[in-house]
């Protein structure tokens, strides 16, 4: 099929993007479930919010999983630093090792968002 | 005379019969006919010149509001005049200028940074440099007639639905804008695509330049960024127009959904223009700092992580609109997030600078001009994104100071930067050194002097658009120093106006080159021709003018691709995404007023609905369809006169590609992304009601039942079945019947538009009564217009095939419209199921 290759020949493209597309569902899964939450649970603002900080911690273990997952894997292509940056060979292998040190770098930038957009599961105990 | 001498002789005659044949096909046209140019040259030259007359008529608008705020009790400027120029100013400064300026610098150096002869499709370009210009034009000269737009740039409800406080102006900023959003759509696929698809052999993905990388980020930014405000667009004027109650609490609507929605694009769009305007930066500073960007890959982490963090900081711009903490703390969280990857860039800029020897050269004076006001710009910013701050900040000239410093910090400098870098590249010669000097000195004292004062005045309470104040309240001499200020800013202003305009015909042309820099575009003659690139070469660098001797004289001599024009068609490269293979030579269309003809009759349709006259309305709309499929009919999807063709070199590329390995199918492919952003911010808005609001849906039969949607999705499933059936009979050599089957494809559709609207008509939901029956009405309305624009769709393919000009081996049209469809069966499921059945789960 056509339409498979073009998908594989982009594949470096597509990873690359599977971090922050990590960190962009995590953060609407958490924003709409409280959201959701605080709208429809009754108590009005002082519903309490422990379902939903229980939802995020969830959702934010997955999150990382991933992250972390697609973090190993460009570690790999990256050859884990064997050969410095910038990278810039006219060669497929340095290809791969630039896609590998920026889709890495991408999930560090993601897994650190992530932690950040949690963090006020910790503090915030209703929907206030 | 020797042999060899008699070779050298002979290769050159050819050269320069090569070049001539270039030069008549790649001619610009003379006479009025010059207006019918599409290539990428004269097009980004138009619009990039029309954009900066809006930036200079906004920073007129922005005078007169520094003139009336001067002293207390001022009254240059009525209140209601005030009103509009404030917005006016804010509009025309983000929506004809700043994303415009992008678009337009994009068109014109993108072709020439990646060797290209244009992009794949330089009509498009045209037809987009119209739409802006014609829409651009609408909205700007509102103002002669005091009927400018005057509720502020986010045009916040209630106060503009309301008829009696708003009057036409609000339809202006609405559909003049909207019609202009559709054109940056437009330019953004057409970006994409060129990055990804018409690179030189050679450019891997890892050797594209810094500015490829960014206009890949952020024109899939705009993708995603703009179709939510035309939701919203759409919303507001059917609430202005038909009176259908989005945004009116009383019949169950929210003027809160109006602001979600608008910062769903308005805060995306800050990083839209700061973006390019950073990667201007990623090209001049390693030119001056002579050394290769130090961390390449940082900057790609930066350009690519800013841009999925923008989407997740929307909501700071209503931490005073009473929701829930915990939501204000998950975009306060991305908001100090995006702090990271933006310093980052900060970093790597700082980085290149020392590893290089700089020379401060004007272009760099207005580079490190910008990195100290952005940083200044980026650290209140910081500090706004914390709620308990923002909460006393809100709305007033803090907010004024810090989103100025971020935009003529994060914006201006770096394109006047790249005004002076890119200038000889346009022109062939050089902006004056000494006058330049003086623009920045002049525009960097008078910008702190007029804006570092604001951070005071808003800390001292003073709200932003208010038309005057009192004396007394310790904001007089703060106000009259920003004035001043702002007349020695727009003194600089001047000096660089009057150095782009003043003659310089005696002054010779530079040397090629003439900043010494590394990078493809450079390659250009001083002046420049009409081709492009004489041919086009094979990449082995990220700096090729600097690592690849010799690359100069061989692309001049034609050692390359694309040496000639033997067939007398303008051509370039479509190369692989990720590995830059060649892998078709794609003729791209030539000169046409059709283009011109389009845009001006689409621009009609947005014109006349704003005054309300129908009848014309309806007539330009049919008139543009027409001038549509006719530039569709002649200028898409031509069969070449044999299937491939020499390139150079000894390689032989197709001339004819369809599906995934042609351009067309990739751009129908990212325009159907952005028609389904718009789609998702429809679905959001109806599921938006259904959080605040315990009657919506109002209870499990009240929608418009389960019977007709479903008969519409059965119908419109079969239609879609018979066009992806239609595609595989094509290509099986059944061309008869393809011609059966599209045109009962297109019946079906019809049936099932019909069925999809009999729903809400039946069970008689009357959008003007409350919320519930006009967002029903409206995702219905949303699917038919695409089912109906499907089976237009259908027909075309038809007679395309009829006319053999779809065939077995040559099928672009009906793989492009299989792919429509896709999208269309998926829009029709979601809406069903949303309307459908929704109802009896909720």
């Amino acid at each position: 099929m056509a339409a498979e290759r073009a998908l594989q020949t982009a594949g470096g493209l597509w990873t690359l993007i599977v971090s922050p597309t990590v960190w962009a569902v995590h953060f609407t899964l958490c924003y709409a479930v409280a959201a959701v939450y605080c709208a429809k649970a009754g108590g009005g603002q002082a519903a309490d919010l422990l379902p939903v900080r229980a939802w995020i911690a969830a959702v934010t273990v997955a999150a990382l999983a991933i992250i972390l997952w697609s973090g190993h894997r460009a570690l790999r292509q990256w050859s884990a630093g064997a050969v410095d940056p910038p990278h810039d060979a006219a060669t497929l292998a340095d290809r791969r090792r630039f896609f590998g040190l920026a889709t890495l770098l991408l999930a560090g930038l993601s897994c650190v968002a992530t932690i950040y957009v949690a963090l006020p599961a910790l503090f915030i105990g209703d929907c206030r | 005379m020797t042999a060899s001498a008699d070779d050298a002789a002979l290769d050159q005659a050819r050269q320069q019969a090569q070049a001539a044949r270039l030069r008549q096909v790649w001619a610009t046209p003379g006479g009025w006919r010059y207006w019918s140019a599409v290539n990428n040259s004269e097009v980004g030259l138009w619009y990039t010149a029309t954009a900066f007359v809006f930036l200079l008529f906004a920073g007129l608008l922005g005078l007169l509001i520094r003139v009336q705020l001067a002293v207390p009790d001022n009254d240059v400027l009525s209140a209601e005049l005030y009103n509009q120029v404030f917005t006016l100013h804010g509009t025309v400064m983000m929506f004809l200028f700043a994303v415009p300026v992008f678009e337009a610098f994009s068109i014109l150096i993108l072709p020439e940074m990646l060797a290209a002869r244009d992009l794949p499709f330089p009509r498009l370009s045209a037809f987009g440099y119209w739409c802006f210009l014609i829409g651009g034009l609408f909205v700007c000269g509102s103002i002669f007639f005091n009927a400018a737009p005057d509720g502020g740039w986010f045009m916040y409800p209630p106060l503009t639905t309301d008829l009696e406080q708003s009057g036409i102006g609000a339809d202006i900023w609405l559909l003049g804008l909207s019609f202009i959003e559709v054109a940056s759509i437009a330019a953004a696929v057409e970006l994409i695509v060129g990055v990804l698809k018409c690179r030189p052999p050679g450019m891997r993905i890892n050797l594209i330049p810094l500015y490829g990388w960014y206009v890949l980020v952020v024109a899939g930014m705009i993708l995603f960024a703009f179709p939510p405000l035309i939701a919203g667009d759409i919303l507001f004027e059917l609430e202005r127009l038909l009176d259908w109650p989005f945004f009116d609490p009383a019949r169950g609507g929210d003027p809160l959904l109006w602001q979600h929605l608008f910062w769903i694009f308005g805060h995306p769009e800050v990083y839209i223009v700061f973006l390019p305007a950073i990667a201007l930066l990623a090209m001049i500073i390693p030119t001056f700092a002579q050394t290769p960007i130090f961390g390449y890959s940082w900057i790609v982490l930066a350009a690519v992580g800013t841009g999925f963090l923008s989407f997740g900081l929307w909501v700071h711009h209503m931490y005073t609109t009473g929701l829930p903490a915990i939501s204000l703390g998950f975009f306060s969280a991305a908001s100090v997030a995006v702090a990271i990857p933006t310093g980052v860039q900060i970093f790597v800029f700082i980085a290149t600078l020392l590893v290089g020897r700089a020379t401060f050269s004007v272009p760099m004076l207005f580079a490190c001009g910008a990195l100290a006001i952005f940083t200044l710009g980026g650290l209140t910013g910081v500090m706004v994104a914390l709620a308990p701050f923002d909460w006393q900040a809100h709305d007033s000239y803090f907010i004024v100071a810090h989103l100025h410093h971020t935009l003529i910090g994060g914006v201006l400098f770096p394109i006047i930067a790249g005004i002076y870098y890119f200038y000889p590249f346009i022109t062939g010669r050089k902006l004056s050194d000494r006058l330049g000097r003086w623009a920045f000195w002049l525009m960097f004292v008078g910008f702190n002097i007029s804006f570092v004062p604001m951070h005071f005045t808003g800390l001292r309470g003073m709200p932003r658009r208010i038309f005057t104040y009192p004396s007394g309240l310790g904001w007089d001499w703060l106000n009259l120093v920003s004035t001043i200020g702002a007349f020695i800013l727009a003194a600089g202003i001047l000096v660089l106006v009057l150095d782009v305009l003043r003659p310089k015909g005696r002054q010779p042309y530079v040397q090629r080159n003439p900043w010494r820099a590394g990078t493809l575009e450079w390659l250009t003659e001083m002046p420049g021709e009409d081709w492009g690139v004489r041919s086009v070469p094979i990449i082995t660098s990220r700096y090729p003018l600097w690592d690849q001797p010799d690359l100069m004289r061989q692309v001049d001599e034609g050692r390359f691709y694309l040496a000639d024009a033997e067939e007398g068609r303008r051509e370039t490269l479509v190369t692989s995404v990720l590995d830059a293979e060649p892998m078709q030579c794609l003729r791209v269309p030539g000169n046409t007023f059709l283009t011109m003809a389009a845009a001006g009759l689409t621009g009609a349709v947005f014109i006349f609905a704003t005054f309300h006259w129908w009848l014309a309305t309806a007539v330009s709309a049919v008139l543009a369809l027409v001038a549509i499929v006719a530039w569709l009919w002649t200028g898409t999807a031509i069969i070449p006169e044999k299937p491939s063709k020499p390139v150079g070199r000894g390689l032989e590329l197709p001339l004819y590609a369809s599906g995934p390995d042609s351009v067309g199918w990739w751009a129908m492919f990212i325009t159907m992304l952005g028609d389904m952003a718009a789609f998702a911010s429809l679905v959001f808005g109806y599921f938006f009601y259904w959080t605040i609001r315990p009657d919506f849906p109002p209870g499990p039969d009240a929608g418009p039942g389960v019977a007709w949607p479903f008969l519409a999705l059965s119908l419109i499933l079969a239609a879609w079945a018979l066009t992806l059936a239609a595609r595989r009979w094509n290509r099986q050599g059944l061309s008869q019947n393809l011609q059966l089957a599209l045109p009962l494809a297109a019946l079906l559709a019809l049936a099932g538009t019909a069925a999809l609207l009999a729903g809400p008509w039946q069970a008689g939901l009357q959008p003007q009564a409350a919320v519930y029956p006009a967002t029903v009405w409206l995702l219905a309305g949303w699917t038919a217009c695409h089912v109906v624009i499907g089976a237009i769709m259908q027909l075309y393919g038809l007679a395309r095939s009829l006319a053999h000009r779809l065939t077995p081996a040559h099928d672009i049209d009906i793989r492009n419209i299989a792919l429509y469809w896709h999208f269309t069966a998926l829009t029709a499921v979601v809406t069903v199921a949303v309307l459908a059945l929704f109802p009896k789960v909720a």
